[in-house]
């Protein structure tokens, strides 16, 4: 395969896309981590008292924690008093009271990014919630949501305006004390994305978030809620970038989801982080709790996820189903290229009678990448008639990549159906036969072949992603064909 | 309940002192090389530490029954054998009446003269007990094989035995002989009152080209309360081919703990069934390494339990060499409050490509409290390889139940057969005929004791 060779050369020194770098004044607080600082982030928000009590004890919590090892990564110890824990463009006043306020150097980042934040892309058709580094610097359509109930806007703003929504919620699905990074973000969130669709509403469109760290030496802890109430239907989009540095950047963020009675949850994330150059110098190091509540009866969450960036992925989506006929699903393809790691997978917890769940999973490991699937599903003794179906699929391009499969499957009710199916295999040089048969290129045909792969969760994605998604795919993968 | 730091470290000294009991025995009886590796081993015991929930390795099996229960220890020469004519009788039974090239049997640990036979055998053939071996005259040739593929580091119970074991079996099939008659081992283990631990050791080797069959049955003789920490090493040379089964009927109070570590040369190929009867905790392990060209493994397991018995299936096979295969087929049947577990972990390095790996575990719960926990792993680093794994739990299919009932079958009936059928998946896989027909008698008792029938 000479000429696979070559493209092997051209492709493989193709640039990460979102590596540049915004130039733009900004305040940021030394680095360092104490319970001072975490004060500070709380008082520049004007939190409640409450708030920043609930901090402060996350972060005493997380002092007495240890990192969490089982995963199949490796890294050098983080030191978490190096980075630093709050960093936002600098505001003139309170903030922007609407886009033309706005610097116009950060709309011309997100003009880059291809991320519609002028309502005049109203055709886009997709609310867009923007977070800079550490704040969320605009909201569109939030007029158009507001006449139907809607809540969706920065975290913060949340806070102060919807006081009693956040305090019911927030921590009730991931704990402060869930997890080491958990405790963390619990500590020190700076902001994210608040949703709350009220009863039997239908969201008109699809709400996004889109995440960006632009500052040296900083984390980002972003925090998400999104609360489904009653018979109402919401789908939430979320994508992420950041500029190609040399050392490693800590993104550790927390989502919750809680689905009421006969409500439903649709999760999309295009995770693009900078995945670091190919020795594997350099990335984001993405830290991340995901989970949903299926507190009703008929409630459903379903995950998706496009998993391309980051140096290391460390994100398992999960769905606890306690209403009756719940159902949870996880659409997930996870790539990794060069050296990067990733451990993802999920975990359905099945409570309630007749809760359902729904799980493929696909990695795809080309160069020295590292992916591994870990799932875990759970059926306690009351989950009378639960069905759990899991597939993960991996497939390997080049010899110095590794897939693992680590499924866990806990049933203690004999109602229980589980099946679990899991597959690694190369791309058959058949296959690739009968495309160049066809003259078409190995290029393309692997291309084509890793598409087909993905499909299954391709197709989950909502339109406009699914095609991101895709060329996503191929300028990740192109020239490791093996 | 988890027994405190206390007791571990009591019961970690009573073992201790079984190992002190016998030391200066040991040294005027057995090689210098043997020796080392026993006081290695009892060190490795000591650093390694009693497994608890918190190892990923034993995230399921709680071992605290075993930890909890204080032992007698049988050492050498210190055996109380007064055999009753009960045990004599078993002895017979065991494991079926099928032609064999030679029948082995040991109680507690220590081998039985009076119980065994050992046919003519073929020239170069050694099978006999290994406390017999060593004191040979080429004893030292043990020393190639013997403890050298087993892994002590972190594994307190693997390091018991390879400080412990009292005796055992010792199978070697010269280069181009194939035994066409199983070898057949018994451990029978009678606590006569007093919890009595059993630390027994069989070593397989084939050489190039032979072949040979061994299956050992490892069952309690009386009703007491009976600890058995076996360890069999396999090593298949170039081409060989090693048949192996491990069958466990232990009694309700009892505990097996069981490594089987097998290597295979150069296209050799070994298949390994380990069946769980039962038995208050049974574990069973399986590893494997393919560690040249085109191995080939087969690993199958039947795994049974009611009441309130814990049984645990662990396999790991090592494709270290390219072109290996392997495939595994475990069946599990629970019944009453029983719990399973079931881990299967396929490791493809770097180096072994073309591996074509397939793993399979299926569950059928026949209880509500039943609980089953698996987890087949793979851990891939190589492309050019075809790797599946598939797992299901369920229940008895009741299409499949109507279909028997409507041709005019009572429902215990129907719901035996059944179970037979997923049972015979594994059983029909067993070879030696006399072997095959006492497992399945084995498994209609068992199911005629339990509650299945009556449901």
């Amino acid at each position: 395969m000479g000429s696979t060779a070559n493209n092997i050369e051209v492709l493989s020194n193709q640039e990460y896309k979102y590596g540049f770098v915004t130039d733009i004044e900004q305040e940021t607080v030394p680095p360092g981590l104490n319970e001072d600082v975490i004060r500070m982030i709380s008082a520049k928000k004007h939190e409640p008292v409450w708030l920043t009590e609930w901090r402060l004890s996350a972060y005493r919590h997380w002092l007495k924690m240890r990192e969490p090892d089982w995963a199949m990564v490796n890294f050098p110890p983080i030191d978490f008093q190096a980075i630093s824990y709050y960093s936002a463009p600098k505001i003139k006043k309170d903030g922007p009271k609407s886009l033309a306020e706005i610097d116009p150097k950060l709309l011309e980042t997100y003009e880059k990014l291809g991320i519609p934040l002028h309502e005049r892309e109203q055709l886009a058709g997709i609310a867009v919630d923007a977070v800079f580094d550490s704040v969320s610097v605009a909201t569109t359509f939030k007029e158009k949501l507001a006449e139907k109930g809607i809540i969706f806007g920065s975290f913060s703003e949340a806070v102060i305006n919807h006081p009693e929504l956040v305090r019911k919620y927030l921590g009730s699905v991931v704990p402060t004390t869930d997890n080491y990074y958990a405790a963390l973000n619990s500590a020190v969130f700076t902001d994210g994305s608040f949703c709350y669709v009220p009863k039997g509403v239908r969201c008109p469109m699809e709400l996004s978030t889109y995440f960006r760290i632009n500052a040296k030496s900083t984390g980002q802890f972003e925090r998400t809620l999104i609360i489904a109430d009653e018979g109402s239907y919401v789908s939430y989009l979320e994508g992420c970038t950041a500029p190609s540095r040399d050392e490693n950047q800590l993104h550790a963020a927390v989502v919750e989801l809680v689905a009421h009675d006969n409500a439903q949850i649709k999760y999309s994330t295009i995770q693009n982080w900078y995945p670091g150059d190919k020795d594997g110098k350099g990335g984001i190091y993405n830290f991340v709790t995901k989970r949903g509540k299926c507190a009703g009866v008929n409630s459903k969450i379903s995950w998706t996820q496009v998993e391309t960036g980051s140096a290391i992925t460390w994100k398992y989506p999960s769905c606890i189903l306690q209403g009756d006929n719940s159902v949870g699903e996880f659409y997930s393809v996870a790539l990794t290229n060069n050296r990067q790691q990733a451990d993802t997978g999920t975990k359905m917890i099945h409570i309630g009678r007749n809760t359902r769940s729904t799980i493929v999973s696909k990695g795809i490991s080309a160069g020295r990448g590292i992916n591994t699937y870990r799932g875990a599903v759970k059926i306690l003794k009351n989950a009378e008639g639960a069905r759990n179906y899991s597939q993960c699929d991996s497939l390997l391009i080049g010899d110095q990549c590794q897939a693992h499969t680590f499924p866990y499957l806990e049933a203690k009710n004999s109602t229980a159906q589980i099946e679990h199916e899991a597959t690694t295999s190369k791309i058959g040089e058949d296959q690739i036969f009968f495309f160049q048969q066809r003259g078409i290129s190995t290029e393309d045909a692997v291309s084509m072949i890793v598409n087909g792969f993905a499909k299954q969760v391709l197709k989950e994605l909502p339109m406009e992603f699914a095609v991101e998604a895709q060329k996503l795919l191929g300028v990740s993968l192109e020239g490791s064909v093996g | 309940m988890m027994p405190t730091e206390l007791e571990i470290t009591e019961r970690q000294e009573l073992f201790l002192s079984h190992f002190r009991q016998q030391e200066a025995q040991l040294l005027s009886s057995e090689p210098a090389w043997l020796t080392e590796q026993r006081q290695d081993a009892i060190q490795s015991f000591q650093d390694a530490e009693f497994p608890t929930t918190q190892d990923e390795d034993w995230r399921y099996t709680n071992v605290s029954p075993i930890i909890q229960t204080a032992f007698r220890y049988e050492g050498l020469g210190g055996q109380s054998s007064p055999e009753s004519a009960e045990i004599s009788a078993q002895a017979k039974s065991i494991g079926g009446d099928g032609p064999v090239t030679a029948r082995l049997v040991f109680v507690n640990g220590h081998y039985s003269e009076k119980h065994s036979s050992i046919g003519s055998l073929p020239a170069g053939v050694r099978i006999g007990s290994l406390r017999t071996l060593l004191r040979a005259k080429d004893a030292d040739g043990l020393r190639v094989y013997l403890g050298r593929t087993l892994n002590l580091r972190r594994q307190a119970f693997t390091s018991l035995n390879a400080a412990l074991w009292q005796d055992g079996a010792f199978v070697l099939v010269p280069q181009n002989v194939a035994l066409t008659d199983p070898v057949q081992l018994v451990y029978l283990s009678t606590a006569q009152g007093a919890p009595t631990a059993a630390h027994s050791r069989t070593l397989i080797v084939a050489e190039r080209n032979a072949q040979v069959t061994v299956a050992e049955t490892f069952q309690a003789g009386d009703d007491g309360i009976c600890f058995s920490n076996a360890v069999t090493e396999i090593v298949a040379g170039e081409n060989a081919v090693v048949d192996y089964y491990h069958s466990v009927r232990e009694n309700n109070r009892s505990f097996h703990i069981g490594l089987v570590q097998a290597y295979a040369g150069h296209a050799a190929q070994i298949s390994a069934l380990a069946v769980s009867l039962s038995g208050a905790l049974v574990r069973n392990e399986v590893r494997a390494v393919l560690d040249a060209e085109g191995a080939d493994c087969t690993l199958n397991g039947l795994y049974l339990a009611k009441g309130v018995q814990h049984v645990d299936n662990h396999t790991t096979i090592d494709h270290a060499k390219p072109h290996g295969s392997s495939r595994q087929v475990y069946n599990g049947i629970l019944d009453g409050h029983a719990t399973a577990v079931f881990n299967g972990r396929v490791i493809v390095r770097p180096d072994a490509q073309k591996t074509d790996a397939n793993q399979k575990n299926r569950n059928l719960l026949l209880s509500a409290d039943a609980t089953i926990d698996t987890k087949p792993q793979l851990e891939i680093s190589a492309n050019d390889v075809r790797c599946t794994h598939g797992a299901t739990v369920g229940q008895m299919d009741p299409e499949a139940l109507f279909f028997l009932r409507s041709r005019g079958l009572q429902r215990e009936e129907a719901v035996a057969l059944l179970i037979q059928a997923f049972a015979g998946e594994i059983l029909d896989k067993v070879k030696p005929e006399g072997l095959r027909h006492w497992l399945e008698g084995a498994l209609r008792t068992e199911f005629s004791n339990a509650s299945v029938a009556g449901k």
